[in-house]
């Protein structure tokens, strides 16, 4: 049971979005641009995996099976894969720009200060702009938010993960800011 | 030096905010709504609550920004600020604000890291659910500005009196993103 009184049967960010609506208006704007937006040169997918792998880093297991799941979607892979990113990187077909950009997550997970301007040239160096770093960054930072603000509040989310993967695709359409909260299903 | 060609001379998140305003205006709506909204905690001891994470993790800039912006919605009080940022126990914080930023400290390591027995002290001196989850939102957000900031090396001014201002101007204006304040 969540450590507050939470619109009951909602999972993950659901409860506390329901709980503030205020706050919540906000949290979905700044997803749909990070995530969604067409003005940016990662994928969707792309930008996916990143808020996956973090939310992975923060052990928050609602965000990286949700997020994971829209990932998988937008790659057109399996759960596999998407584990394989999260535990080993390295091992994967990856660009070399997306395992820069990813190395620069890991770091912001951390802390802003564990990010080294090593990392910022050798990101450029794989083709990363200025405003692909920006968003890694921001994507990176807004997970710690959020990951931190599901299980802060001792929310509760759904244990198997094949109920996440089944509402990837329809997570993926309806986007950040027009779904109804109160319908998971 | 910025990692990103950020405009020159302009500090922290605003100048993070002229480079992506389309992500800017969310947070410093964000901010806004958080820290001078409605909420059963005051303003001052909300920034008080950003100032304290900050200094956790260790951002130098949204520290002594917020820090400045609770001492001036402080007033007469404003010696709570120094002993919050010094980890420093105060007869003047209530047993009530102690237990929120003992929740906040939690948030900062981890939000799994809060533990029931953290929200039952809470309770106990007198927390709502309203006041917990504002707490919680508030320390997560600076989990994610603290990181912003300085994920991108953002310039941090080493002079107190340019936050002293800073702080003036948050406690009087609030977040106002600098896209709209160019137009004021």
């Amino acid at each position: 049971m969540a450590y507050i009184d939470l619109p009951e049967g909602l999972p993950g960010i659901r409860g506390p979005m329901a709980f503030r609506p205020e706050t919540a208006r906000y949290l979905n704007e700044l997803a749909e641009v990070l995530l969604r937006s067409d003005d940016s040169t990662l994928t969707r997918g792309e930008r996916e995996l990143i808020a996956t792998y973090v939310s992975y880093l923060n052990d928050c297991f609602f965000c990286q099976n949700a997020h994971g799941a829209i990932a998988q979607h937008y790659l057109q892979c399996d759960m596999n894969y998407i584990d394989k990113v999260k535990t080993n990187v390295h091992s994967t077909e990856l660009s070399l720009k997306m395992k820069s950009l990813l190395s620069i997550a890991a770091s912001v997970q951390k802390s802003g200060m564990d990010v080294t301007s090593e990392q910022i040239t050798h990101a450029q160096s794989t083709g990363a702009s200025e405003r692909e770093i920006h968003d890694t960054v921001l994507i990176a930072a807004a997970f710690c938010m959020y990951n931190r603000y599901v299980d802060g509040l001792g929310t509760w989310a759904p244990k198997d993960r094949n109920i996440y993967v089944e509402r990837g695709k329809r997570r993926a359409e309806e986007g950040y800011i027009d779904f109804d909260l109160y319908k998971f299903n | 030096m910025a990692f990103i060609r950020v405009p020159e001379g302009v500090p922290g998140i605003r100048s993070l905010a002229m480079f992506r305003p389309e992500t800017g205006q969310h947070l410093y709506a964000l901010a806004q709504v958080l820290l001078r909204g409605d909420s059963p905690l005051t303003p001052a001891e909300r920034e008080l609550i950003g100032a304290h994470v900050s200094a956790r993790n260790n951002c130098l800039f949204c520290r002594d920004s917020h820090a400045a912006a609770a001492r001036e919605l402080f007033g007469g009080q404003r010696d709570v600020v120094d002993c919050v940022i010094e980890n420093k126990t105060s007869d003047s914080i209530s047993l009530k604000l102690k237990a929120l930023l003992n929740i906040a400290a939690k948030v900062q390591l981890n939000g799994r890291a809060v533990q029931p027995e953290d929200i039952g002290q809470a309770r106990h001196n007198g927390a709502t659910d309203r006041e917990i989850h504002d707490t919680v939102l508030i320390a997560a957000t600076f989990s994610m500005f603290n990181r912003y900031v300085d994920g991108l090396n953002s310039l941090t001014p080493t002079e107190p009196a340019e936050y002293a201002q800073m702080g003036k101007r948050l406690a009087s204006v609030g977040y106002v993103p600098p896209s709209e304040s160019q137009k004021q």
